[in-house]
């Protein structure tokens, strides 16, 4: 049976892993390879890297840690950021990530998804939602990665997500901007909503806290997996005890 | 004498499966050209990607030719091990032909959702050196929406709506359907169990 995955999220700047709490107020957390080995080591099913600079500024994420990591890791591992062509997209594959995940870039030029799933097959192209509740409805948001520069998408979530799929989108990471930083659940609402019109794996992105939060998130919407870093990184939740209680729970986990 | 080699056939994962052949201190060569073969004691078949592109590559460099031949034990990995079926249902391609039965796309169904990605666990495992000293339960990595029935050739089974195979073997060609370069401990070990070297 196909586990569920628990997947830290390493948010990079400058070479160096930080955090921000509601996409704001980066602080320095560490090394990439060293956290990245840590959690390895406790069970982590998969690492996303995340350039948050890359973006805004208009930059793909910088090799050399890409394939720093490539080598050093058994596990899969993702890399986000400001890749908004075939051929960064190809540098980034052969560096050693397993997917790249698109954002900001794909809301700029919805044909990339369909040009990199064509490409490189839809089982590496993941689509990255930051998506915000506005006026009564749920809403996408770009360029997070700058708060100066974010803004209206222009688009409704389920939308999008919907889009994205039929597009070519391999797996969808649905971060809930309300809950990111804030560690008070996942956006169990919404993501159910965004479960409910996908067929390719979905992961939930934003407000882990709890333990309860990983098995509510997996067994009220039916996520594929469970993105979080600021519990991981601040040692509030350990992988080994969150996988033990996941399986007490009745939750399938690799261990 | 040892002489791993791993066939370039043009796809974007073959860094990852020379660092992870790299990560258990087995040095290995790559293979660009069918005559890079020559000496070979073991070929390995990576691949990521679809059937159709990549069975065009493996021709137009003379692989295709080639590798169904080979004597020497040879592992594909992924859509290398799918490549070395009859025909695959991705892209309706005819493939290198080790075994005969086709690659058929995953059913979808309530609850499983397409492409198959993530860990899972391998089931039904034969008693097969390929397989040695694997724990229970062991899990690897998948990512695919295709995959080769359960059948003679099937040394490892893994469930995902319908069991499907996990590994194969013909002969001296074996393959796995997830990725031993991103399956830890589990994926390590078939690699060290295919050079023989555990």
């Amino acid at each position: 049976m196909l586990t569920r995955r628990i997947i830290p999220c390493l948010d990079v700047r400058d070479g160096q892993v930080v955090k921000g709490v509601r996409f704001r107020d980066h602080v320095v957390m560490g090394a990439i390879e060293d956290l990245a080995l840590r959690y390895r080591d406790e069970g982590a099913d998969e690492l996303v890297f995340y350039d948050i600079t890359a973006s805004p500024e208009g930059r793909s994420a910088d090799l050399a840690w890409v394939e720093r990591l490539g080598r050093l890791l058994d596990i899969p591992f993702c890399v986000a950021g400001g890749i908004r062509s075939i051929e960064q997209a190809r540098r980034t594959l052969e560096a050693g990530a397993d997917k790249i995940s698109i954002n900001s870039p794909a809301l700029e030029r919805p044909d990339l998804i369909d040009e990199l799933a064509a490409e490189f097959g839809v089982q590496c192209i993941v689509v990255g939602v930051d998506s915000e509740w506005v006026e009564g409805e749920w809403r996408v948001r770009q360029y997070t990665g700058d708060p100066r520069r974010t803004r209206d998408a222009a688009r409704r979530t389920l939308d999008w997500l919907a889009e994205a799929e039929r597009r070519g989108a391999g797996e969808i990471v649905l971060n809930c901007m309300g809950s990111d930083g804030v560690r008070c659940g996942y956006d169990l609402e919404q993501l159910r909503a965004a479960r409910a019109v996908l067929g390719v794996p979905l992961i939930a992105s934003g407000g882990a806290g709890a333990c309860q939060d990983f098995a509510a998130v997996f067994r009220q919407a039916d996520a594929d997996g469970a993105l979080a870093a600021s519990v991981f990184h601040s040692g509030a939740i350990a992988i080994p005890e969150l996988k033990t209680y996941l399986a007490g729970e009745g939750i399938e986990v690799r261990r | 004498m040892t002489d791993v080699v791993v066939i370039d056939s043009g796809v974007a994962n073959l860094g990852s499966v020379l660092a992870a052949f790299a990560r258990i201190d087995l040095p290995v060569r790559v293979a660009r050209a069918p005559l890079d073969l020559v000496g070979a004691s073991h070929v390995v078949l990576p691949g990521v990607g679809s059937a159709r592109p990549a069975m065009a590559r493996l021709a137009a460099s003379g692989f295709a030719e080639v590798v169904p031949g080979l004597r020497v034990p040879v592992l594909g990995i992924c859509l290398g091990m799918q490549l070395l079926f009859r025909s695959s249902a991705e892209d309706d391609v005819g493939c290198l032909g080790v075994i005969d039965a086709p690659i058929e796309r995953l059913p979808t169904a309530p609850g499983v959702r397409i492409p198959h990605m993530g860990w899972n666990r391998l089931e039904q495992l034969a008693d097969d050196p390929l397989l040695a000293g694997f724990p229970e339960p062991a899990y690897a990595y998948f990512v695919h929406s295709y995959a080769a029935p359960v059948g003679p050739w099937t040394i490892a089974a893994c469930m995902y709506g319908q069991p499907f195979s996990a590994v194969v073997r013909a002969g001296n060609f074996v393959g796995a359907q997830f990725h031993p370069e991103r399956s830890a401990a589990v994926g390590a070990r078939l690699l060290r169990n295919f050079v023989g070297a555990a």
